[in-house]
């Protein structure tokens, strides 16, 4: 029984960190209807930064987290300027179009360098032991980050002037532009937000697991499904909805093997979407 | 688009068989046949095989993006479970290919139908996204699913080809079969559009909502569209995994096939029937180029999500759109 406990809480630790991924992707389709296809090589980026950091320059694994933020958002404000920004206001379809091709142009060129052979960063924390179970101190550490940074991505979004702008635009951006709110900027800077934020998530994954330069894909799909379980365009219901993954992952690793979680997860993915698109959290509001 | 809906109508009454674009898909076709047959040119035969399966593919699909506008980010699970269904019925209840590959269509294309009346309520991205969840979904259930190999996949006797005259003969034969399949493409992709079904289709592709306020019963049609589009390619992923005699889920449900495909529809101009057939054939080249040239090979994936961003950036109507703009009266014979 205290088994399946020590399961869950790791699969919560590890969740956090998949609804910071998904933060980011939910943030960009909350402010301008754009579904992110390079959110994959976004994190994958952030994995290979971290790797870059600590094996090239000898940094502590925690100390590239500023580096990687900044990374992250000078690279999605180019991905902003080269992919997106036509295809504002056009039908949805093409900017799925613009970022799915960018995807593939940044993971060709990433695998014509590295190859798709795996990846590990070394990272020693103590553990946290708990009568016979012990607690991987990377997967506490990266939720102690995750938790830190959604409650500044709250705070930037709910008490500052230019986070008040960037709900204002997802709210409604013709009104926005009537009050004299610059929204092109406003759009720029939030795509570039939600990137680095996938970069940070990305890099906090390659703490805990492996990596190979494919993995991008995985934690995409992983995070479309957070945003779907906590409805789309909503950054408090993605943190949600990565606990609430991680929950199920936590409930279902020790009575199954691990390939099946899979399964499981997309047939999830497939019914919430049909079933209720807002999200599984909205229908108790409604 | 609108007036592509009104000289759709005025075209209609004439007969088919007295309309150029007939007589121009059956010629293409049989020249793409005999090219390789005429000169016993293997090569060209491998590389016309892959040609005629990313026709196939990215015509079936164009029904999907180019009519109604629904962008389906997994088509190739059709292809894939196609291909998983009649290799099983090769390999265990041991049925010949003659049988095994149009049950395969048939199978995939029942499953297609209410599958579709389920996800085809979702719009726009929402669809998209559940159409990579479909996919991913099948693919990890077959990478499960013992009975099927699991990840290991299933081997096909080499025995099996021995009915098609022995595995020279047997490589004709499924080129030959996947040339007519990739010439039923075609005539499906333009009957429908050319038919009432395909007018309602386009109708949905332009306004959903306008289209159902006007009578075209958008959910049914579009399951039908979903449901159509999944019988040949089904068929063609029966033929492709038979000729390797082999097939695992990283092969069959592999989401590169679907975005080359997807890539294809917009290079050659969505909502044209020669359009795919054309971007299909010029990509395959190109991929055969990038592929074998030294500087190169590693940046096949660069090159083809450059021209896709190029595309869909500076020149959405793709190739035919840009043709037709040119030549408006190509039209009447290159639709």
């Amino acid at each position: 029984m205290s088994g399946i406990v020590a399961s869950i809480i790791d699969g919560l630790l590890v969740g956090s960190v998949y609804g910071l991924a998904a933060m980011g992707l939910t943030l960009i389709w909350g402010v301008m209807d754009v579904v992110n296809l390079t959110h994959g090589s976004m994190i994958v980026a952030g994995m290979f930064g971290l790797f870059l950091l600590t094996a090239g320059l000898n940094l502590p694994p925690y100390a590239a987290l500023p580096i990687v933020l900044a990374g992250g958002f000078l690279a999605g404000l180019a991905l902003y300027w080269i992919a997106v920004h036509r295809m504002i206001g056009r039908p949805p379809l093409m900017s799925l179009l613009s970022t799915f091709s960018i995807n593939f142009v940044l993971i060709g060129l990433g695998t014509a360098v590295w190859g798709t052979v795996l990846f590990n960063v070394p990272v020693s924390v103590p553990g946290f032991t708990f009568g016979r179970y012990t607690f991987p101190g990377t997967h506490i550490v990266a939720a102690v980050l995750t938790a830190l940074l959604a409650l500044l991505l709250y705070f930037f979004l709910y008490r500052t002037r230019l986070g008040k702008a960037i709900r204002a635009v997802a709210g409604n951006r013709g009104a926005a532009e009537l009050v004299g709110i610059p929204t092109t900027r406003v759009l720029s800077f939030a795509f570039a937000l939600g990137a680095s934020l996938a970069c940070v998530s990305g890099m906090l994954i390659a703490t805990l697991f492996p990596f190979t330069l494919l993995s991008g894909d995985v934690y995409q799909l992983k995070s479309f499904i957070v945003i779907v379980l906590g409805g789309l365009g909503n950054p408090t219901g993605a943190l949600v909805g990565g606990l609430a993954l991680g929950l199920l992952e936590g409930l279902l690793t020790p009575f199954m093997p691990v390939s099946w979680t899979a399964v499981i997860e997309f047939a999830l993915f497939v019914v919430v979407l049909i079933a209720c698109p807002t999200g599984i959290f909205a229908l108790r509001r409604s | 688009m609108t007036d592509l809906a009104s000289t759709h109508v005025a075209q209609r009454r004439d007969s088919v068989l007295r309309r150029p674009f007939f007589w121009v898909i059956g010629v293409a076709v049989i020249v793409f046949a005999l090219a390789p047959w005429i000169g016993n040119d293997v090569e060209l035969r491998e590389s016309f095989m892959l040609a005629t399966i990313y026709v196939i593919l990215a015509s079936n699909l164009n029904v999907m993006i180019g009519y109604a506008g629904y962008i389906n980010f997994g088509s190739i699970v059709f292809f894939g479970l196609g291909g998983y269904i009649c290799v099983y019925l090769m390999a265990v209840p041991q049925w010949p290919l003659a049988a095994a590959a149009p049950a395969a269509g048939v199978i995939v294309s029942a499953l297609a139908l209410p599958f579709g009346l389920g996800i085809l309520r979702l719009r726009g991205a929402y669809f998209a996204l559940a159409t990579i969840g479909v996919n991913e979904a099948v693919q990890a259930f077959v990478t499960n699913f013992k009975p099927w190999g699991g990840a290991s996949g299933m081997y096909l006797s080499t025995a099996l080809f021995k009915p098609l005259g022995g595995p020279m003969q047997a490589l004709w034969t499924i080129y030959f079969l996947l040339v007519a399949i990739m010439g039923l493409s075609l005539y499906l992709s333009w009957g429908i559009k050319i038919s009432k079904f395909g007018l309602g289709l386009l109708a949905i592709g332009q306004n959903e909502d306008a289209a159902s306020v006007m009578g075209v019963p958008t959910p049914l049609y579009k399951a039908m569209a979903y449901c159509a589009t999944a019988f040949l390619p089904a068929m063609a992923g029966g033929l492709y995994f038979f000729k390797g005699a082999f097939i695992q889920p990283s092969d069959a449900f592999d989401l590169t096939f679907s975005t080359e495909a997807i890539a294809i529809v917009m290079l050659g101009g969505q909502g044209t029937i020669a359009g795919p057939a054309i971007g299909a054939f010029f990509y395959e080249q190109l991929r055969g180029w990038l592929l074998t040239s030294e500087t190169f090979s590693n940046f096949q994936l660069v090159a083809a999500g450059a021209l896709l961003l190029v595309i869909v950036l500076f020149l959405p109507g793709g190739l035919m759109g840009w043709l037709y703009q040119r030549w408006p009266r190509l039209s009447r014979w290159i639709e």
